[in-house]
């Protein structure tokens, strides 16, 4: 089925069985992140030192997608260099942003490629990078306290951040 | 036709001469193929209706023969033009029971024709002394349900921010009804408006409207009925609801979007303050400052959605052609048949009342895999759109309710009078199917 593009094993069993799970202390900056459309909510915390990311832990609530992504992300950037890490976010936003069009650098996203198919799905691409905004989010409060917090620019051609439907 | 036979037409036990398998040859999307070849199970009604032929047939006529803008303009277009507009309107006094066609106020949908109570009463504190009635501030109170959707919730809230008044409401009980014990002491004299929803988007809920007008009356409040949901499924008679206004929107009734309506009572609009300012809602304006337009012109300011409203009358027509008592007669059916059919799925959760009485045709639930997780409604949506079944996720804007009864998100199927008993079938051999999917 169609489906199992988007709904990889490997997805699937980071759902089951989702690591870093749990706040943690310490921690140098907390986030809460939500997705409007669907209600997935995250709360995220990230601890760094000397240009590190020292730890992630997270609690969220959220689809199948949304769940998995926060296991693969804290699993992959606990322990890279805030600069790598940053880099990865990158390299998953683009894959994100592919429409399907993109398979993924194994070598680089590790588990996170198998999201490649997550592309083809606009409503469910904002599952898959709430946890990474979270994080992103959360680190650089880490790095600089006073940072601010603002929307992302979309790009022309980015997938629609479309407004929860229905509406009388 | 004898009687036995015009029973079993459709196939729908109980809706009489309603004949739905005729109802969707009426809707050319109904016929369309998604995912390739898979036919297409629509259940997302509350979130908008599909159109009939007749609706698009008068949207386009009007651009092909008629257009032109109404109420100015001494041409044929122009006349043809607000004729077909001003028909509309007397179509949709009688579609609800109203007598008088100044009642009714055309607006963009039911948000927006909430939102110009809340802004009139907002505005009344600085217009003369006959809108005593909408004025409101510190102290005064304004009550809602909490199973409102965000528009006539979010609205009543900016107003309360605005003024210094006190937002209330009528919490629920475990069965998604409202708990009308303290009734007496949540609208007590205090109350300048009590607003509330007809049938709930997300609970499916038919209100006890008599219940809470009787108290509101008897405090002397306003009262507002939210009748986006009601009004297109089921027969509406404004003077039997009792209220002073109802909103609804065209696109929910077989209308196009864009067009909604406000109706009310005539003593209240001809003292409302207007909300948007700008022509066709004046009377004479100099540099200095403007008189208004009597209701309901003093509400309908700039260039109206005139093709949108032309088209509601068509689907007021349709609507009332089949006949509003078998239209709700087949959805109670279809309602009945989907609330038995969930039930034989393991691991559901009805979030609403669980029986078909005072309840409408959107039922939400809560799907559990075979370890008792909830599967969440996100990924039950994406699985059913695999099988070409549309159903709403999320929290159908009425977050108050899905915190009230502890969950996220939803699952919800919406029918309407082109529903078929197969299609709830297919929805059901769906979700076996999520569930399958989700215990491997």
């Amino acid at each position: 089925m169609k489906l199992d593009s988007m709904y990889q094993e490997i997805i699937l069993d980071h759902y089951r069985n989702p690591l870093h799970r749990g706040l943690r202390d310490p921690f140098d900056a907390e986030v809460h992140h939500v997705n409007p459309t669907c209600g997935d909510e995250v709360t995220l915390r990230v601890k760094v030192s000397d240009g590190v990311v020292e730890d992630v832990s997270y609690e969220s609530e959220g689809c199948s997608i949304s769940q998995a992504s926060a296991s693969v992300m804290s699993d992959l950037v606990i322990g890279k260099k805030i600069d790598e890490a940053l880099e990865l976010e990158r390299e998953f936003l683009a894959l994100m942003q592919s429409r399907g069009t993109a398979e993924g650098n194994e070598d680089v996203l590790e588990d996170a490629v198998a999201f490649a198919g997550v592309s083809k799905y606009p409503a469910r691409v904002k599952c898959a990078l709430l946890s990474w905004m979270a994080w992103k989010d959360a680190t650089a409060k880490a790095v600089d306290p006073a940072a601010a917090t603002g929307a992302a620019p979309a790009p022309v051609g980015a997938p629609l951040d479309v407004p929860e439907q229905e509406k009388p | 036709m004898t009687l036995t036979e015009s029973l079993v037409v459709g196939g729908t036990p109980g809706a009489a001469g309603f004949d739905v398998e005729q109802v969707r040859k009426d809707f050319p999307i109904l016929a369309r193929t998604v995912h390739d070849d898979l036919p297409l199970v629509y259940l997302d009604s509350a979130a908008t209706s599909q159109k009939p032929l007749a609706v698009l047939d008068a949207e386009r006529a009007y651009y092909e023969l008629h257009n032109a803008n109404v109420h100015r303009g001494i041409h044929v277009l122009a006349e043809e033009a607000t004729g077909l507009y001003e028909a509309t309107r007397d179509k949709v006094a009688a579609f609800i029971g109203a007598t008088d066609r100044r009642e009714v106020v055309f607006t963009k949908n039911s948000t927006e024709a909430l939102n110009l109570v809340a802004y009139a009463m907002s505005n009344a504190e600085t217009t003369g002394a006959e809108a005593e009635r909408f004025r409101i501030g510190p102290g005064d109170e304004i009550v809602v349900t909490e199973m409102e959707h965000h528009s006539n919730l979010v609205p009543w809230q900016m107003l309360a921010r605005r003024t210094g008044a006190t937002l209330r409401w009528i919490g629920l009980t475990d069965d998604g009804r409202l708990n009308l014990d303290n009734l007496d002491a949540v609208i007590t004299d205090r109350a300048k408006v009590v607003s509330m929803v007809h049938q709930s988007n997300i609970l499916g809920t038919v209100n006890p409207v008599a219940r809470i007008v009787a108290r509101a009356r008897e405090v002397g409040a306003l009262t507002v009925l939210d009748g986006s949901q009601s009004v297109p499924h089921m027969p509406i008679d404004v003077a039997e609801l009792g209220v002073d206004f109802l909103a609804f929107t065209g696109h929910k009734m077989c209308a196009p979007t864009g067009v909604g309506v406000l109706w009310g009572r005539h003593e209240l609009l001809e003292v409302m303050p207007p909300f948007l300012g700008g022509g066709e809602m004046i009377e004479i304006v100099t540099m200095e400052g403007s008189t208004y337009a009597a209701p309901p012109h003093r509400f309908e300011a700039g260039t109206p959605m005139i093709s949108q409203v032309v088209g509601l009358g068509a689907a007021v027509d349709y609507l009332t052609a089949l006949g509003m008592p078998a239209i709700a007669e087949h959805e109670h059916a279809v309602t009945g048949y989907a609330l038995d059919a969930l039930a034989t799925v393991p691991g559901t959760r009805i979030i609403g009342p669980p029986t078909d009485i005072d309840r409408g045709g959107a039922i939400s639930f809560v799907l559990h895999d075979d370890t008792g997780r909830a599967i969440h409604p996100h990924d039950v949506g994406q699985l059913l759109d695999e099988r070409g079944i549309a159903v709403r996720v999320g929290h159908h804007c009425a977050r108050p309710v899905c915190l009230r009864f502890g969950v996220p998100a939803t699952t919800r199927a919406s029918f309407h009078l082109y529903t078929t008993t197969g299609e709830v079938d297919a929805l059901v051999e769906g979700l076996h199917g999520v569930r399958r999917f989700f215990s491997r």
